[in-house]
C-alpha cells in the first residue's frame, strides 16, 4: 500500500519536475553534423517506437523536450532501443558506441530545450557535502532504492534498480530526467551541489568497509530472519543432535 | 588442596545439621532426566535469554535513552554535523566509538532473534508430540506467555536506537493503537505522551525493556522450569519406556555436562554470528525522522507475520457517527496476533474436552504426530498460515528477488491465507493416517528386508523379518482414542438433562468425532501374536532358501526359484 502511495507521490513530483526543467538551453556543444548523424540513426533504430519526428506514438512517449542527459541517459544504460515491451525498460548490453549515443543525444536535443548532459565541473563531487548528500538521499531516494541503495520493489512489478553500478554521470542524469517510475529532481528541487553531494554518498556506500561484516545484501531484516533461521539455528540444532548423540 | 577438602568437610557437616539441605540435593541431583536432541531447544533459548542480560548490561552502560536532539559529532563521517537523538547518537557511539561496542551490539540482536526462534521451534515440538496435555498444561500457557513476551521485548528492544526503522516500526504500533474502536486516540495519546512521536517515548519504553519485561520473562521462566523440574521430564516411546517411569541420565554428571557444554555451544554460534555477520546496520538505515521511509522497512522476523497481516489486508474502513474504524488495521494488526496466540493458549482445553478418559490419566509418554493426525493437522495448518503472513511481510523483498509484482504476490496471498491452511490440514492428516496404516502393516507382516524369494507355484514375494522390541514398543505406544458419545436424554435415574446441557454435550460429542473417528487401530494382542509366529516362520524359511541360494550361486542373484532346486532342505 505505502509503495503504491509513493509511487503515486513520484507520478506527481515528476509532472512538476517537467514543466520547471522545460527553460534549460540548448545543448550549444553538439554541432550540425552530430545532429544530422544523429537524426539517420534515430530514424533507423528509434522512429518505429517514437515516430519519425520523436513525437511520441502509442508505444512509446515523445522525446521532445526531454533533453540530451534523458537520450544519454537511456542509452548508455543500455535501456535504449527497448527490445521488448515490457512493465519497465530494463538495463542491457549498451547497443551504440560513443560517438553514435553524442549524435543521437545531440539529435533529441535539437528538438526542443530540455535537460542537457552534465559537463565535467557538474560532476565533480569531490569537494561535495557527504552527510548532506545522505540526508538529500534518505529524504528522497531510500523509499524506492533502499537505505543502501540495494534497490526495491515498485507496484505492478515495477522496480527501482540497485545503484551499486551506476556511474556518477548515469546518477546526475537519472536525478534530471527521472525515468519512468522515478521523479525528476530539477535544479530547483536539488541544486547541482546538491546533486553531487549525493553522488558521494552513493560512491560513499559503495567503497566504504561494512563494520558490522557480511551484510547479507543490505536488504533489511528479511535477509536476517532468513539467515537466523537457516544459518544460525540450523547450527544450532546440528549442535544438539550432535550433542545428544555423543552422550550414549 | 587436601587442607582445603579437610576444612571443607567440617564445614559442610557443620552447615547440613542447620539446613538438612543433604538428602534433598542428592533427591535432585540424582533426578533422572530423558535424552533426545529435541529437548535442548528450550535449552537454546534459556541460553540465549542469559545471552540477552548479560549483553543487554553492557550496552545498558552506554546508551542514552533521551530523544532530546543532539548534533553528531562521533566517528561515522556520513552521519557527522546531523542532528539527532541522544537515543540514536548513543548508538552510534556504540557501533563506533566503544570498545567491542558494536559486537556486543550485534551479539544482543542476534541473541534476540535466537531467542524467539528457538522458543518457537521448542513450541513446535511440545505441540505435535503432545507434551502440552495433562500435567502440563499450565506450563504450556507459561509457554505461550514467554512467546508472547519475547515478542514484545524483541519490539521494544528494536526501537530503542530511534534509527529510521525503530521509527518506522513504531509509527505502524501507533497506527495499531489509533485503529482501535473508540479509545484509540486516548491510548495512543497516553502511550506516547501525546503526539506521536513525542519527546518522551524512548525513555518509557526503555524502562520496558530493560526492566520491567525482562523481569517478567525472568518470573516466567523460572516458573517453567520449575514446573518441569517438579513435573520431571516427558520421554518419547521407547522399550521399557511407560507413564510412570523417566528412562534417560542423571543430573549429575551426564546432564549436567551436556547443558552446560550447550551453552558455550549456543555462546560461541552467537558470537560467531556476531563477529561476522550485520545486523541492524542502524548507521546505514539513518536517524528518524517522520518524513523518511527506506525500501526494505521491515520488523524483525518474529514480528513479520503481523506485517504481512498489514500487507495483504484489503483497505477496509467504515465511517459511522463522524468516526473512522479502521479494519485494514484493526483486525490485521489488532487481532490477528491475539487470536492466534490465544487459541494457541487454550488449545490443550479443547483437547482435553473432546478426550475420551484424558483427566484419569498423565500423559508423561509423547505422542508421535502420526498417531494425533486431527493435532497434528492443526499445527501444519496453523504453521502454513504463519507462513504466509510471513511472505506477505516480505512481498517487496520477495518481488524484486523473483520478478514478480507486488500486487500479484499480495491478491494471490489473500485467497492463499483461505484456501491453504486447510488444505494442508487435509493433507498432514492423510500422511498421518498412511503413517499409521504403514506401522499397523509392520506389525502384522514384519519389516521388508528388501530380500525377494520366487515361491514354488512362481510368486514374487519378499522376505519380511520380525521388529525389534524397541520398534515394537515404539509402535505400540499408540493410544487408540474413541470418540465421545452424544449422551442419552436422561441420565442414568431418569432425570432429563436440560435443553443447553444437552446441547453443549452433542457439540462435544461432534468434535470429538471429528478428532478421532479416522483411526487405524492397531493390532489387537491376538492378532499380533498370529502375526508374530508367521512372521517368524516365513522370515526363516525364507533366510534359508536365500542362505541355501547363496552356496549354490557364489555370483549372487536377487531371484531365486525354489523350484529348480533339487535338494530342498529339512522343511
Ligand atoms: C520498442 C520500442 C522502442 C524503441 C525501438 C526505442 N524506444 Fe525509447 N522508449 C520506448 C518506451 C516504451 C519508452 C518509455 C518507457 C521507458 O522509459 O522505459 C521509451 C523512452 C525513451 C526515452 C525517455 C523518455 C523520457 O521521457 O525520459 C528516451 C530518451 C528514449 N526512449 C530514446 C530512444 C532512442 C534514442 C531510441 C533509439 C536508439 C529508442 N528510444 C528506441 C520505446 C522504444
Ligand atoms: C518513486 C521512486 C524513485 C525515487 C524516489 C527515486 N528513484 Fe531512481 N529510479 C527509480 C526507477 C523506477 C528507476 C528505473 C528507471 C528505468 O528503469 O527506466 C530509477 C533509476 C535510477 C538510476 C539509474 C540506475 C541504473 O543503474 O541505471 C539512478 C542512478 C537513480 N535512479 C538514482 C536516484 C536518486 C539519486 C534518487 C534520489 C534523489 C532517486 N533515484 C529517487 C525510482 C525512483
Ligand atoms: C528477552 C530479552 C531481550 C530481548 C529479546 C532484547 C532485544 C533487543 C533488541 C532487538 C535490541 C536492538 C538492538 C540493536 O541495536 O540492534 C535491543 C537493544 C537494547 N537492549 Fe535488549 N533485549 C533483551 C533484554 C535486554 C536486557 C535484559 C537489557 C539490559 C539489562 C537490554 C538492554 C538493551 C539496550 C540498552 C539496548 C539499546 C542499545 C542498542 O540498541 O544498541 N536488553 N534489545
Amino acid at each position: 500500500m505505502l509503495l503504491i502511495v509513493l509511487a503515486m507521490l513520484g507520478v506527481v513530483y515528476a509532472a512538476v519536475g517537467q514543466a520547471t526543467t522545460a527553460d534549460a538551453a540548448t545543448d550549444t556543444a553538439a554541432t550540425q553534423a552530430q545532429v544530422t548523424a544523429g537524426h539517420k540513426l534515430f530514424q533507423e533504430g528509434c522512429s518505429s517506437c517514437h515516430g519519425l519526428g520523436a513525437q511520441g506514438t502509442q508505444n512509446a512517449p515523445t522525446l521532445i523536450g526531454v533533453g540530451s542527459a534523458a537520450a544519454d541517459f537511456q542509452l548508455s544504460t543500455g535501456r535504449m532501443p527497448l527490445a521488448v515491451p515490457g512493465v519497465q525498460a530494463p538495463e542491457k548490453k549498451i547497443q551504440y558506441n560513443d560517438t553514435q549515443i553524442a549524435a543521437l543525444a545531440a539529435f533529441v536535443a535539437s528538438l526542443s530545450p530540455g535537460p542537457q548532459i552534465p559537463t565535467a565541473k557538474d560532476l565533480d563531487y569531490a569537494g561535495a557535502d557527504l552527510a548532506l548528500g545522505g540526508q538529500i538521499f534518505r529524504t528522497n531516494c531510500t523509499q524506492c532504492h533502499n537505505f543502501a541503495g540495494a534497490g526495491g520493489a515498485l507496484s505492478q512489478g515495477a522496480y527501482a534498480p540497485n545503484l551499486m553500478s551506476a556511474s556518477p554521470q548515469e546518477i546526475y542524469e537519472a536525478m534530471l530526467t527521472g525515468p519512468e517510475n522515478m521523479p525528476v529532481f530539477s535544479d530547483q528541487t536539488l541544486t547541482p551541489s546538491d546533486k553531487q553531494a549525493v553522488i558521494k554518498f552513493i560512491e560513499n556506500i559503495r567503497t566504504e568497509p561494512n563494520p558490522g561484516g557480511w551484510s547479507l545484501g543490505s536488504v533489511g531484516p528479511v535477509s536476517e530472519g532468513l539467515f537466523v533461521w537457516i544459518g544460525g539455528l540450523l547450527a544450532l540444532i546440528a549442535a544438539a543432535v550432535w550433542i545428544g548423540a555423543k552422550v550414549r | 588442596m587436601s587442607a582445603v577438602v579437610d576444612k571443607a568437610g567440617p564445614m559442610l557437616e557443620a552447615l547440613d545439621e542447620r539446613l538438612t539441605l543433604a538428602n534433598y540435593v542428592k533427591r535432585n541431583l540424582r533426578k533422572v532426566f530423558p535424552d533426545h536432541w529435541t529437548f535442548m531447544l528450550g535449552e537454546v533459548a534459556l541460553y540465549s535469554f542469559i545471552i540477552l542480560l548479560l549483553s543487554g548490561i553492557y550496552l545498558s552502560l552506554f546508551f542514552k535513552p533521551s530523544m532530546t536532539e543532539v548534533v553528531y559529532n562521533g566517528s561515522y563521517a556520513p552521519l557527522k554535523g546531523l542532528s539527532m537523538s541522544e537515543a540514536y547518537a548513543s548508538t552510534l557511539d556504540i557501533s563506533f566509538d566503544i570498545r567491542g561496542g558494536l559486537l556486543l551490539r550485534q551479539i544482543h540482536h542476534w541473541a534476540a532473534m535466537l531467542f524467539v526462534a528457538s522458543m518457537s521451534i521448542h513450541v513446535m515440538r511440545v505441540f505435535f508430540t503432545g507434551a502440552f496435555r495433562k500435567p502440563r498444561e499450565i506450563n504450556w500457557s507459561i509457554g505461550v506467555g514467554l512467546l508472547t513476551m519475547g515478542f514484545v521485548e524483541g519490539f521494544a528492544g528494536y526501537s530503542l536506537p530511534d534509527d529510521l526503522l525503530s521509527g518506522t516500526g513504531l509509527r505502524i504500533a501507533e497506527g495499531i493503537m489509533l485503529s482501535v474502536p473508540v479509545v484509540g486516540t486516548y491510548i495512543q495519546f497516553f502511550v506516547f505522551g501525546g503526539e506521536f512521536p513525542g519527546d518522551i517515548f524512548i525513555s518509557r519504553l526503555y524502562g520496558v525493556h530493560i526492566l520491567l519485561l525482562p523481569g517478567i520473562i525472568l518470573l516466567l521462566i523460572t516458573a517453567h522450569l520449575m514446573i518441569v523440574w517438579y513435573q520431571k521430564h516427558t520421554q518419547y516411546p521407547g522399550k521399557g519406556r511407560t507413564n510412570d517411569n523417566v528412562v534417560g541420565y542423571p543430573v549429575l554428571p551426564v546432564y549436567a555436562a551436556k547443558a552446560g557444554g550447550f551453552f558455550f555451544v549456543v555462546f560461541g554460534i552467537t558470537v560467531l554470528m556476531a563477529g561476522f555477520v550485520t545486523i541492524n546496520p542502524i548507521w546505514a538505515y539513518g536517524p528518524y525522522t517522520p518524513d523518511q521511509i527506506t525500501a526494505g522497512s521491515q520488523p524483525d522476523w518474529y514480528m513479520g507475520w503481523l506485517e504481512g497481516a498489514l500487507r495483504i489486508m484489503p483497505n477496509w474502513e467504515t465511517t459511522a457517527w463522524g468516526h473512522t474504524i479502521s479494519w485494514n488495521v484493526f483486525i490485521p494488526g489488532g487481532l490477528v496476533m491475539g487470536l492466534v496466540l490465544t487459541a494457541m493458549a487454550i488449545y490443550p482445553m479443547i483437547e482435553a474436552k473432546v478426550t475420551r478418559g484424558y483427566k484419569d490419566q498423565d500423559h508423561d509418554l509423547l505422542d508421535r504426530p502420526r498417531n494425533a493426525p486431527v493435532r497434528t493437522g492443526l499445527g501444519v495448518m496453523s504453521l502454513t498460515f504463519y507462513i504466509l503472513l510471513w511472505i506477505g511481510g516480505g512481498n517487496d523483498i520477495i518481488a524484486k528477488f523473483f520478478d514478480l509484482s507486488i500486487n500479484q504476490i499480495t491478491w494471490t496471498l489473500r485467497f492463499a491465507i483461505f484456501i491453504v491452511p486447510p488444505l494442508a490440514f487435509v493433507a498432514t492428516k492423510r500422511a498421518c493416517l498412511g503413517l499409521q496404516r504403514k506401522d499397523r502393516d509392520k506389525l502384522l507382516h514384519g519389516r521388508e528386508t528388501g530380500t525377494i524369494i520366487r515361491l514354488p507355484d512362481g510368486e514374487f514375494t519378499e522376505v519380511h523379518a520380525p521388529l525389534s522390541e524397541e520398534e515394537k514398543a515404539v509402535i505400540l505406544s499408540k493410544t487408540d482414542h474413541i470418540p465421545l458419545e452424544a449422551p442419552a436424554e436422561t441420565d442414568a435415574n431418569g432425570v432429563a438433562l436440560s435443553k443447553r446441557k444437552l446441547k453443549a454435550a452433542r457439540r462435544t460429542a461432534h468434535l470429538s468425532r471429528w478428532f478421532y473417528d479416522d483411526n487405524i487401530p492397531k493390532p489387537t494382542p491376538e492378532e499380533l501374536a498370529a502375526a508374530e509366529a508367521h512372521i517368524l516362520h516365513g522370515y526363516e524359511e525364507g533366510h534359508l532358501v536365500t542362505e541355501h541360494r547363496d552356496s549354490l550361486e557364489p555370483e549372487g542373484g536377487v531371484l531365486h526359484d525354489p523350484n529348480a532346486e533339487p535338494a530342498e532342505p529339512s522343511k
